[in-house]
């Protein structure tokens, strides 16, 4: 499975969103949240977005104080996953408007929402914003 | 009851809702956990309730808490299946969210939900369907998957785009559960491969993509539909996939190659997107290697990669260079530039790579060079790198038992070296190989004991405590191949100096060990050389040739002790032992290049009576101290050492007065002694095959327990003596023994100075070793470190040095004539050690076991067991067959037309005509597979080709009509 995890974690260390594709038990995926957020916000930008961290190669980038981390297998296309890091912040973005770490904070049911469309299994299903963002108003509009 | 129910409704108006739960945390003036667990106390209440709206809002944020503060809500599985089963979808979506979260396989409620999901699959809400699929995409277990695979099989045909494309990502976990699912799914999910919407597409190349991982061969005859959406998609996700797909199928089937190479050639030429033509690149390197004018273009681009300024960029085309670096290393040396700058780059992971593919690059021709580079680059760099390269040549060098080693002398001065560099912490392997190489390496040996000798000498090694592994060896070597040394008396001065305390006591252990072979060796060659030439103690003293006279007469400088055979060598600088040391060692290589074992004669010819009097009286002085050492290796090996010494020194110095005949009679008591001694140790070791153990035959009568448990019960009341009862007996021997000269080296080993006359004249001639009086016991490390990388000036510009060493080396094909011939390394018969495929080692296993594969595996043997006869013929053979009856297009459509008549023209052939002829096909391969139970991937296979070669020709027709043959 191409994606393993998606982490989202602000520059303090705190994690905001955490979503596996493969079942750790809670104190693994303690563990491995510190090592990963450790290994790479202490990276500088003049530095590459990529990070191999035991069997899993780490692809991040960082918007503003979030950082967004997806752990994928090592055969996976490095730059793909940084696009979809990018379509994934220009989702939120449009549904969210000029999206800020709090916007992922208090609507956190709705970005696992947005993942959900995106990723299945670790497969990505949806590339189209419109369409990702549709059943997300559909439920905005009913509830 | 009452009392229940108004509670929930209390709990129902001021329940705090997610949000005030987050607004509260980010207020709270408690502590984070003390404020968890506060919430966790409201919600295990309130999750009780009978109100649907507490009870998911409870859930809600028992989910939250969990993912995002690792809470443990496993107790909390019952109230995630009731609200699943919530008719609302907003409180279902709640439910289905943390069933995500929080089930695994071994959930027991997990049971209960089997319902709930087929209810909420075939409902017809589409959203509670999709919910569904979600959660069975991360929670399936065996039981699900099998209970449910009908209703997914209905799904994956679903006519809503939305729900069938989630329904295919549910596949790859269902398969992987449950492989008998493969057998019914797998055809709609191959005629989803068709399908005209992209986002179907999408979710059924992701599932191939992950399917083919596992085993590649089984979706060979699926390539078509791949080469198929190669050429048509647009959707780069899609793209990068099926690249991956044939990344995969290509090494297996030669001619797709040719097929693929070129459309993958043109999206290389053609497509902006970056993540695109890096995956190209990487599909050509590791699976087309073989086409010269693509490898070329794909090189072009990893160089364009490599330059960039993106260090994304330059750290892909790194990582594509050192996968290309096996079969093309061609490309790495074209660009050995770039490569060489990113040594210095400012991100570590990039320095690592192009450090693999620097080592990657090393030859018996060119390791000389690199090494060199490589140290100077290790010198300046920060500690971790600057490990990472010591390791990398230290493993690149020892490789097959140093394969690549043809100079043994300068790979052991190499060693030196690196020992050298302040941040080195490679003790271990060093230490290993300067041990292994001393076994295996004879002509090694005194390039070994020189370098030995140089680290030993150099008291601030003695400081790092990375480097007493490395230590431990050279004072090994140094007593193990003593006969070498050009300075026997010198070495026995490194092994004792007072810094030596520094050492943890295994180590020192070694080293007092080593003095002994040492001194039992001077011993002997001063009793030989008394024994030959009938001691003319005087002439030697005349010839001022004897070190030990230096010594005696020139106390002031003590670094002329290093420099033997009292040469006009003239010392510069201030004191600087390193100096010195290093080129009396130049020195000593050009007096003994000339005659092999000049060496041992030379020192024999040192010992005079006085200087081994001398000596037997510092040892004594030293180990007396010893004596009295906590430690029981210590301890034990020091007070042989004494005891041996004091036998030997009454007898020599009793005889010193007597008349010539008696002396030698005396002596040949203690030859007598010295050579039993000497004979203990004049066993060559070897190295040991690690299958050595095994052919050791256990005696008869020789019960190894299995089990020692048994063992706490008899022993569990005697107590362990404590360590400290070893050591009691230590200060009373020396009391006995010898009071005064125990309590001075008492003094000695705290590292204080005293007014013994030998000890001071030690200290006169090893100044150095010694500690200015009023120095506390502790030594400091104010040792220079061993290895400024300041005075070092030739640093600068190594990127320079490299590349222009690499244009020498690298690309000379021939090898300089060397000087000397390689020399024997011991290489045991049965493989002492594992030999090391010559690449780099694998990165690491895809830990993910193929489920898939065991399926696939278990489908082809039994069907291939089971098969008609004619099956039995192998479908390889039959497949090759046909393979090799190569025709042109229009024949093969005939022939297609033969075997499934059908009147149609197939250049007229629509998209239509094709699906018809497909799902003939299909309800064939259908009905067989129903029969016959299992279907069988080769039996798959022999169908699939000729449904490709139906049909594949009608595809190249509509593309490439000029390519005759595809696949068959």
């Amino acid at each position: 499975m191409g994606i393993r995890f998606v982490l989202m974690v602000n520059k303090q260390g705190q994690t905001r969103l955490a979503q596996y594709y493969e079942y750790l038990t809670v104190e693994e995926r303690r563990t491995l949240e510190g090592e990963i957020v450790r290994k790479c916000l202490a990276r500088n930008e003049n530095q590459c977005s990529f990070v191999e961290h035991r069997n899993y190669k780490i692809v991040y980038r960082r918007y503003a104080s979030l950082f967004f981390l997806v752990g994928v297998d090592d055969g996976e296309n490095e730059l793909a996953i940084l696009e979809f890091i990018h379509l994934l912040v220009e989702t939120m973005d449009r549904h969210f408007g000029n999206v800020c770490e709090l916007d992922i904070m208090f609507h956190l049911e709705k970005v696992h929402f947005m993942l959900e469309e995106m990723v299945m299994n670790g497969c990505i299903v949806e590339t189209s914003k419109s369409n990702i963002l549709t059943p997300i108003q559909l439920m905005d509009k009913t509830s | 009851m009452a009392g229940s129910s108004s509670s929930s409704i209390m709990d129902n108006l001021f329940q705090r809702t997610l949000d005030d739960l987050i607004k509260s945390m980010r207020l709270q003036l408690l502590t984070e956990s003390s404020f968890i667990s506060k919430s966790i106390e409201e919600i295990r209440r309130e999750i009780k309730s009978t109100d649907p709206q507490t009870k998911s809002t409870a859930l809600q944020k028992l989910t939250y808490l969990s993912s995002i503060h690792g809470i443990d809500m496993s107790w909390a599985s019952f109230h995630v299946v009731e609200v699943m089963s919530s008719s609302l979808f907003l409180h279902k979506r709640i439910g289905y969210h943390a069933a995500s979260v929080s089930f695994n396989d071994s959930t027991p409620v997990l049971l209960l939900i089997t319902n709930q999901l087929r209810k909420d699959l075939s409902s017809t809400n589409h959203f509670h369907a999709s919910l569904a699929l979600h959660c069975l995409s991360t929670i399936a277990t065996l039981d699900l998957a099998r209970d449910l695979t009908p209703d997914i099989f209905n799904l994956l045909s679903s006519s809503r785009v939305f729900i069938r494309n989630k329904a295919i990502a549910v596949v790859l976990r269902v398969f992987d559960k449950y492989p008998d699912a493969v057998r019914v799914c797998f055809k709609r999910l191959v005629e989803n491969l068709e399908s005209s919407d992209p986002k179907v597409v999408i979710a059924v190349i992701g599932v191939f993509c992950e399917l083919s991982s596992k085993d590649p061969r089984s979706y060979l005859p699926l390539a078509p539909e791949f080469y198929r959406i190669l050429v048509d998609s647009k959707n780069n996700w899609v793209l990068i996939k099926v690249l991956k797909i044939f990344a995969r199928l290509a090494p297996l089937e030669p001619r797709l190659g040719k097929r693929i190479v070129e459309p993958i050639c043109e999206h290389i030429r053609r497509s902006g997107a970056k993540s695109l033509v890096f995956e190209c690149v990487r599909t050509v390197i590791t699976s087309l290697s073989d086409h010269e004018s693509a490898v070329k273009l794909a090189v072009t681009k990893i160089r364009e990669l490599l330059v960039d300024q993106d260090p994304n960029l330059r750290y892909l085309g790194l990582h594509a260079l050192s996968v290309a670096a096996p079969k093309h290393l061609w490309a790495v040396l074209e660009n050995k530039d770039a490569v060489i700058k990113s040594l210095d780059d400012e991100d570590s992971n990039i320095k690592i790579e192009s450090l693999r593919l620097l080592m990657a690059m090393v030859s018996e021709s060119n390791v000389v060079e690199i090494s060199r580079v490589l140290l100077n680059y290790a010198l300046k760099s920060d500690p971790e790198f600057c490990n990472e390269i010591l390791g990398s040549i230290l493993t690149t060098c020892g490789r097959n038992l140093y394969e690549i080693i043809v100079d043994f002398d300068w790979y052991v001065s190499l060693l030196g070296e690196m020992t050298m560099i302040p941040h080195c912490q490679k003790g271990e392997e060093i230490e290993n190989q300067l041990i292994d190489i001393g076994m295996r390496v004879k002509d090694a040996r005194l390039q070994l004991v020189r370098v030995a000798r140089d680290l030993l000498i150099d008291p601030a090694l003695l400081g790092n405590v990375y480097l007493h592994r490395i230590l431990c060896a050279a004072a090994w070597v140094a007593g193990e191949y003593v006969q070498l040394a050009s300075n026997p008396l010198e070495l026995i001065d490194a092994l004792v100096q007072p810094r030596t305390n520094l050492l943890p006591p295994s180590i020192r252990a070694v080293y007092i060990n080593s003095v002994l072979k040492v001194v039992s060796f001077c011993l002997e060659c001063y009793l030989d050389k008394d024994e030959g030439t009938s001691s003319s103690h005087d002439g030697e003293l005349a010839s001022g040739r004897s070190e030990m006279f230096v010594v005696k007469n020139d106390t002031e400088a003590p670094e002329l002790v290093a420099t033997c055979e009292g040469s006009t060598y003239e010392q510069d600088e201030g004191f600087n032992p390193r100096n010195s040391t290093a080129e009396s060692c130049d020195e000593d290589l050009s007096v003994e290049n000339d005659s092999d074992r000049v060496v041992t004669l030379s020192s024999k010819k040192n010992f005079t009576h006085e200087s081994v009097v001398n000596l037997l009286n510092r040892i004594e002085l030293i180990f007396g101290s010893l004596t009295a050492n906590q430690d029981v290796e210590v301890l034990e090996r020091a007070r042989n050492i004494f005891a041996f010494v004091q036998l030997i020194k009454a007898e020599i110095i009793d005889n010193s007065g007597q008349n010539a005949d008696t002396v030698d009679k005396k002596y040949s008591q203690i030859s007598t002694v010295i050579k039993s001694i000497r004979d203990a140790f004049s066993m060559e070791l070897g190295p040991v095959s690690i299958s050595a153990q095994g052919r050791v035959t256990a005696p008869d009568g020789l019960a190894l327990k299995e089990n020692l448990d048994d063992l706490k019960a008899i022993c569990g009341d005697i107590e362990l003596p404590s360590s400290v009862s070893f050591y009691t007996g230590g200060p009373q021997f020396g009391t006995t023994s010898d009071a005064s000269s125990s309590n001075l080296l008492k003094n000695d080993e705290s590292g204080q100075s005293n007014e013994s006359t030998s000890l001071l004249e030690h200290r006169k001639r090893h100044g150095l070793y010694y500690l200015a009086s009023d120095k506390s016991e502790i030594v400091p490390n104010d040792y220079p470190p061993a290895n400024d990388p300041k005075s070092n000036s030739n640093i600068n510009d190594e990127a320079d040095e490299l590349t222009k060493l690499t244009e020498q080396s690298v690309l000379l094909k021939k090898r300089t004539n060397q000087m000397k011939p390689r020399p024997v390394v011991v290489r045991l018969d049965d493989g002492d050690v594992a030999p090391v495929p010559n690449k780099r080692p694998e990165r690491r296993d895809n830990s993910l076991s193929g489920a898939i594969k065991d399926v696939l595996g278990s489908e082809t043997n039994p069907s291939l067991s089971q098969s008609n006869p004619l099956d039995k013929s192998s479908t390889k053979q039959k497949g090759k067959k046909k393979l090799g009856t190569d025709l042109p297009s229009e024949m093969k459509e005939n022939l297609g037309d033969a075997e499934k008549p059908d009147p149609e023209i197939p250049n007229s052939s629509s998209k239509n005509k094709e699906r018809r002829r497909r799902g003939k096909e299909k309800i064939v391969e259908g009905e067989e597979s129903d029969q016959k139970g299992k279907k069988k991937s080769s039996h798959r296979h022999g169908r699939r080709k000729t449904h490709q070669r139906a049909n594949s020709p009608l595809n190249v027709v509509s593309q490439t009509p000029v390519i005759p043959d595809f696949l068959l």
